[in-house]
């Protein structure tokens, strides 16, 4: 748990970059500090490991002050990503994850292997060990520097804008990487970002920061996206907020039994069961493959069988919501299919069910009504 | 008196036959001449050089007062060394100590720049991974220092393979020697195979000692090539 208690920074100048921030980082989730350019994010990031020394108030580390050791021997136990990782030019990828746990003491062999585990598990292949930086793309990179970090195995981790110098593709696969390993690791994180978005995918808690270093709301991401606590947060948050909150709803709605044919099948028997002229097709193994549109294809397809569904007819639209999915993920799955149905799966990607938008719609009408405005915590 | 064949000015390699004992003698000692200053040198100007980097209002002064040492003229250095530091006038530690100045006026904003051109990110990286300054000067901003610290070292090793030279007017021997030798040779008609082959041999020591700096830096600086070779 990282605590801060009454904390100030006024730079020498006059800028108040952090004031009188109260706030709790709880062990073993991510608390994510989000706010616009300039409010004080890094400053309050960095004097968690003493780069930048308050002005008044503490901080402590599992209720132990951080000044009470010395603040190299703080730093080797807090792993830190930067954005564009600040990775050693001069060393090789293998050596520059290995750095902390060689200058504790811990022996160049072992260090060696330890560091190629930690990039595979941040899936980097092995091969990559002997690369400098430099031969490393924005993405790879980061992927070191996140190694790195972790590679004295520190309980707390500090990460600034770590992905928001790659493209939205490789910063999509970084964050989804990044919340399995939290899942494994459970780490205590403080993840600074400016992008509202990713403070919502990422946090646990998210603490929203205004300029001037004032802290204007604490609270999981959905009670953020239900109630802002002022004009300033609301205002940060953005406008398809109430879409965005649907993602934090489990998506508890009645599934409509959905008839399918599988591959194959004479299009006789899918002319039977089709429902408003679609029918889902699926594969042997029940995992839908696509929708058949009947009257576009009256007498079959092309190809080798065209008294049959064969893939030539499919359209592949519509994405597939997992059973126990949120409401975002039902309500896209409804609004994306040709059919205007939904189709929900299991684990194994099995047919399950279908949905349709106005049921979501109507779930969400219904939960809106039972649940009364949550606060910020 | 030397023949008429002897005096061709492209005679230097009849010269060279002939003298051959002494002139090696005087270029080994023009080559350690060169190099020792070098070497106290950078050790001198890599501390300046760090306290310059280090505090940021120590910069100007030092950068400009040693860079002011540059243009005290050699000669007067070479003379007044004995004073300062109690020597004999023609101990050779006069001379070594005289390019060790010169060395040193160059080598101080080098070692300081050099030093601040290690990227700031991985700077505060470094410093959030706990590691002290030392640690951070030995395994961090030395080695990334080390191609500006190179073409700097360049620049001092010629200048003071030339420097050195200057320093036979006082009577330390060394390649010097080999112009004062044609000189006095010259007086009844120009006579040129010495001056000739010392020109050559200063050019030889100044462009091996040179690769010399380039091969080690080009070893102690592995990813510059991957870098480079992209
Ligand atoms: N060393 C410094 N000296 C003086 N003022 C500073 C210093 N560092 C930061 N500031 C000021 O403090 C305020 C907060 O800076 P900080 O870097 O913490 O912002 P930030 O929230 O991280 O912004 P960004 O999203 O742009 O990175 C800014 O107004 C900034 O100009
Ligand atoms: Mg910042």
């Amino acid at each position: 748990m990282i605590r801060f208690d009454a904390v100030s920074k006024e730079y020498p100048g006059g800028t108040v970059a952090v004031d009188e921030l109260s706030l709790t980082a709880p062990s073993g989730t991510i608390t994510v500090l989000v706010g616009p350019s300039g409010c004080g994010k890094t400053t309050s990031l960095r004097m968690v490991n003493r780069m930048i020394e308050p002005t008044s108030g503490t901080i402590t580390i599992d209720d132990r002050d951080i000044t009470s050791v010395s603040a190299t021997e703080l730093r080797r136990g807090i792993g830190y990503v930067i954005q564009h990782a600040g990775l050693f030019p001069h060393r090789t990828v293998v050596d520059n994850v290995a750095t902390v746990p060689m200058l504790t003491g811990t022996g160049r062999r072992q260090a060696r292997s330890r560091a190629v585990e930690l990039l595979e598990r941040v899936g980097l292949p092995a091969a990559f060990a002997d690369r400098y930086p430099a031969q490393l793309s924005g993405g790879q990179q980061q992927r070191v520097g996140v190694a790195r970090a972790l590679a004295a195995d520190p309980p707390v981790m500090l990460m600034d804008e770590p992905f928001s110098a790659v493209d939205p593709v490789v910063r999509d696969q970084l964050q989804q990487e990044f919340l399995r390993l939290q899942q494994e690791l459970g780490k205590t994180i403080v993840f600074v970002t400016h992008d509202i978005d990713e403070a919502i995918r990422l946090g646990d808690t998210i603490a929203v920061l205004a300029v001037g270093g004032r802290l204007a709301q604490v609270a999981t991401p959905a009670a953020l996206l239900a109630t802002p606590a002022d004009p300033f947060v609301a205002g940060f948050v953005g406008r398809d907020r109430g879409y965005r909150a649907l993602a934090f709803m489990s998506a508890e709605v009645a599934l409509a039994a959905e008839p399918a044919v599988a591959l194959g099948s004479p299009l006789a028997r899918a002319r039977d069961v089709a429902v408003d002229d679609w029918v889902l097709v699926v594969d042997e193994n029940d995992r839908p493959q696509g929708w058949l549109h009947l009257p576009a294809h009256p007498a079959g397809g092309p190809g080798p069988a065209p008294g049959e569904v064969g893939p030539a007819l499919l359209n592949l639209g519509g994405t597939l919501a997992p059973v126990g999915g949120t409401l975002r993920e039902a309500l896209d799955a409804a609004l994306s299919s040709p059919s205007g149905r939904g189709i929900v799966v299991d684990d194994a990607g099995r047919l399950v069910g279908s949905v349709s938008a106005a049921t979501v719609l109507d779930h969400v009408h219904d939960t809106a009504a039972d649940t009364p405005a949550r606060g910020g915590a | 008196m030397t023949s008429a064949a002897g005096s061709a000015p492209w005679d230097l390699f009849g010269y060279f036959a002939d003298h051959r004992e002494q002139v090696l003698e005087l270029l080994w000692s023009h080559t350690w001449l060169s190099v020792l200053p070098v070497v106290v040198g950078l050790l001198v100007a890599l501390p300046i050089g760090w306290l310059a980097r280090r505090y940021r209002w120590a910069y100007p002064p030092i950068v400009s007062v040693t860079g002011l040492l540059y243009t005290i003229p050699s000669l007067a250095l070479f003379v007044i060394m004995p004073t300062l530091l109690g020597t004999q006038i023609l101990d050779p530690l006069n001379v070594v100590a005289a390019l060790t100045v010169y060395t040193v006026a160059l080598l101080v904003r080098v070692v300081a720049d050099g030093l601040a051109a290690v990227p700031e990110d991985v700077l505060q990286a470094a410093t959030a991974m706990g590691l002290t300054r030392l640690q951070l000067l030995r395994m961090v901003q030395l080695p990334l220092a080390v191609p500006v610290i190179a073409a700097g070292l360049r620049v001092a090793t010629v200048a003071n393979v030339s420097l050195v030279a200057i320093a036979a007017t006082i009577g330390i021997p060394q390649l010097g020697q080999l112009f004062i030798t044609g000189f006095q040779l010259s007086v009844s008609g120009p006579y040129y195979p010495p001056i000739v082959l010392g020109i050559v041999l200063c050019v030889a020591l100044a462009l091996l000692l040179d690769r010399l700096i380039v091969l080690s830096a080009r070893l102690l600086t592995p990813w510059q090539r991957v870098v480079t070779a992209r």
